[in-house]
């Protein structure tokens, strides 16, 4: 008979006295962890993008209960997962803008053109440390698409040379910001659809050589925008906190690189 | 012992095709002042010069147009006299643009001398000669452009007892270096003379690679009894022959250590046409303002070796060449292994520039990247002895830490494993940008007190 119940006997005790340790443990030895933790985790996107600046959805959660950060870093959440955060936490509500990022280049390869042939890396920072990219225009997209393999939403593609953002999709998380070796990427209201998609700081006739969508600096939007576009030596920019409706500038930028998007 | 056979050779490196007797028989012809030179003000490594002319001033030959910024950088001065027009960025050779004088010779070459001309040297203190060196704004000639009165003053503790003349131009296509050698050969070994002065060494040896059987004879023939412990060292031809640490271990089987330089085994390595620089700067108190440049290559009519002003534009080069032949598919600044392709002939030469290449389609093959198939040549042919495959494949997956810490700094981008990779891998440009970031990091990081 021991043939079988002694193993038996012996697996049922070592069970019960684990059973009974980990009872005990639970009981003794349990962190107390604020409940909302997990549940402001539960109502942020899961992505983990990065886009507040912490490590993670979870990790950001946590910040907001213990360390009393602002609810409202996170880019990709809609005004109603917003309001379940700050009725959670007990504050009142703070709706952020949507942001979306901007690529400030208009020139495909249509448009702008090319040096030489370059045969090396597909990648941008790898193109442009090769003489210098091989765009004319030293500031455009060089559109080899480091860009879209760091959004983690699939909301950047790249086609005829140049890359866009497709601003439905973009949440705005600005994980593409550093990844372009040329800086042309910047976060804008979803709201904004005027862009000066130009980032040349050359003088007119060297942009106008270099790229058929190109700021010739003509100061044209300026006078046209009500403040909302100023000069930067020959780069016309959009100043996103004042209202830019002048549609007409689309078609009365001589350099056609003030676009609608959106 | 006039000439001996180097007594090792480094391991690794390639056989390219040569392509030498393209110009190797061409003799040097001394080019008229073109109508504009576009001088650089960076053409050296380091940082760049600081122009001390502004736009319209009249200058005679001779006269600095730049000073030193710096330790780590070299002065510049007139090719001819002339007037400066203005200073504006210009494209380089090496790529980026940088601020560059451009000036418009008069061509009435009125010289003024800053420095006098010194026959008796030897009676001289060497760290002024040092000094004067870096005052006639010699650099490195040989491609890298390190300022050569840095490496004429080591420091006390790292006494220098060989100094290696380095005349291997291993690279293809390139002649320049070998004609100095046939037609100044005397000179030269003044020029190994005064240098040997300055740091205070023992031994010379000039380093020739057998390739050149009339520079070796030549140099033989033209070594002066007086030199003491001077001799030419024959080298296997190889490339890289001519980099300075496998240079180093041919001659005296003495090994740089990683991150290390020449002077902590005791070595310096001067390049001809850098010792010819520095002979000028000495006895005839002439700057750094003129050098051979070797314009060849199968789409070049008639290639040359030339004697050019810096800041001569490439396609005033091409013109005195005859112009180009066929269409040109790629123009190579330096030599094809380590040279830097250009997008169009509107760059200038800098003190740097030892040669000017035209290809034409033939012998530029497209070429698709292919996944490393791990054959391990890559591994056979580097001369510094890193693992090719292995760095290339780290920095794809941006593991930058992986490649710093499988010596990826070590690399001198020779072009040795992209030559043999059977997959057409760009190994080189993966080292490059990987190499880039580690050197940004390190500008970035505080620096330890």
């Amino acid at each position: 008979m021991s043939d079988w119940l002694t193993p038996i006997l012996w697996i049922g005790g070592i069970g019960t006295a684990c059973g009974a340790a980990l009872a005990l443990a639970a009981r003794y030895l349990s962190v107390e962890e604020d409940p909302r933790i997990e549940r402001i985790a539960n109502e942020l996107p899961g992505a983990n993008c990065g886009g507040c600046g912490f490590a993670g959805c979870a990790d950001y959660a946590k910040a907001m209960v213990t360390a009393d950060t602002a609810a409202t870093l996170c880019p990709v959440c809609n005004s109603e997962s917003s309001a379940k955060i700050a009725a959670l936490l007990g504050r009142s509500v703070e709706v952020s803008e949507r942001k979306v990022a901007v690529i400030r280049c208009g020139g495909n390869d249509s448009e702008a053109l090319r040096r030489f042939a370059y045969n090396g890396i597909a990648d941008c920072a790898a193109a442009a440390a090769t003489g210098g990219g091989d765009k004319t225009c030293t500031y455009g997209c060089l559109g080899y698409g480091s860009c879209v393999r760091v959004c983690p939403f699939h909301a950047i593609a790249v086609a005829d040379g140049l890359a866009t953002v497709d601003p439905r999709v973009c949440i705005g998380c600005g994980k593409c910001i550093p990844a372009c070796p040329r800086g042309i990427i910047t976060l804008a209201p979803a709201a904004a659809s005027l862009h000066v998609l130009c980032s040349s700081k050359d003088k007119g006739p060297v942009v106008k050589k270099a790229c058929g969508v190109g700021c010739i600096g003509c100061t044209l939007c300026v006078k046209l925008s009500d403040g909302a576009i100023s000069m930067e030596g020959f780069l016309a920019r959009v100043d996103y906190s004042k209202p830019l409706t002048q549609d007409v500038l689309v078609e009365k930028c001589p350099g056609h690189c003030i676009q609608k998007i959106g | 012992m006039k000439t001996f056979p180097s007594p090792f050779c480094f391991s690794g490196g390639i056989h390219p095709a040569y392509n030498k007797d393209l110009t190797c028989g061409e003799a040097i012809r001394r080019l008229s002042c073109p109508a504009q030179l576009v001088i650089s003000l960076s053409q050296h490594l380091g940082a760049p010069a600081v122009p001390c002319v502004k736009a319209g001033d009249i200058v005679s030959g001779g006269q600095r147009l730049a000073d030193a910024a710096g330790m780590i950088s070299a002065p510049i001065h007139a090719p001819t006299s002339g007037k400066v027009v203005r200073i504006e960025p210009a494209p380089t050779p090496l790529g980026r643009p940088a601020p560059a004088i451009l000036f418009e010779p008069d061509g009435r070459d009125v010289w003024e001398s800053t420095l006098d001309p010194l026959a008796d040297w030897q009676t001289h203190d060497p760290r002024a000669l040092a000094e004067r060196v870096g005052a006639a704004g010699v650099v490195g000639m040989g491609g890298a452009g390190f300022p050569t009165q840095v490496k004429l003053s080591p420091p006390a503790d790292k006494p220098i007892d060989t100094l290696i003349i380095n005349g291997a131009e291993c690279e293809p296509y390139l002649t320049g270096d070998h004609r100095l050698m046939v037609e100044q050969a005397a000179t030269l070994w003044e020029g190994a003379a005064i240098i040997r002065h300055i740091l205070g060494a023992k031994t010379v040896r000039v380093a020739i690679e057998d390739n050149k059987p009339d520079a070796i004879r030549a140099m033989e023939t033209a070594l002066p009894t007086t030199l003491a412990d001077a001799a030419v060292c024959v080298l296997k031809t190889s490339y890289p022959q001519g980099s300075e640490k496998q240079q180093i271990f041919s001659v005296t089987g003495r090994v740089v250590p990683a991150g290390g330089l020449p002077m902590d085994v005791g070595c310096v390595v001067e390049n001809v046409g850098t010792t010819l620089a520095v002979w000028d700067a000495v006895v005839n108190g002439r700057p750094l303002i003129w050098r051979t440049i070797t314009v060849s290559g199968d789409a070049v009519t008639a290639p040359a070796n030339f004697l050019a002003p810096i800041g001569t534009p490439f396609a005033a080069l091409v013109e005195a060449c005859g112009g180009a032949k066929g269409r040109i598919a790629k123009i190579v600044a330096g030599g094809p292994m380590m040279g830097f392709a250009q997008a169009a002939l509107d760059v200038a030469m800098t003190k740097t520039s030892s040669g000017l290449l035209l290809l034409s389609a033939a012998r530029v093959p497209g070429y698709t990247s292919q996944p490393c198939i791990a054959c391990g040549r890559c591994l056979d042919a580097c001369p510094m002895r890193l693992m090719p495959a292995e760095l290339s494949q780290r920095i794809e997956a941006d593991d930058i830490d992986g490649a710093e810490q499988t010596f990826v700094m070590d690399c001198f981008e020779c072009g040795s494993c992209a030559f043999v990779c059977p997959a057409h891998r760009p190994l080189v440009q993966h080292m490059r940008r990987a190499k880039a970031v580690i050197i940004a990091r390190r500008r970035a990081a505080p620096k330890k007190s």
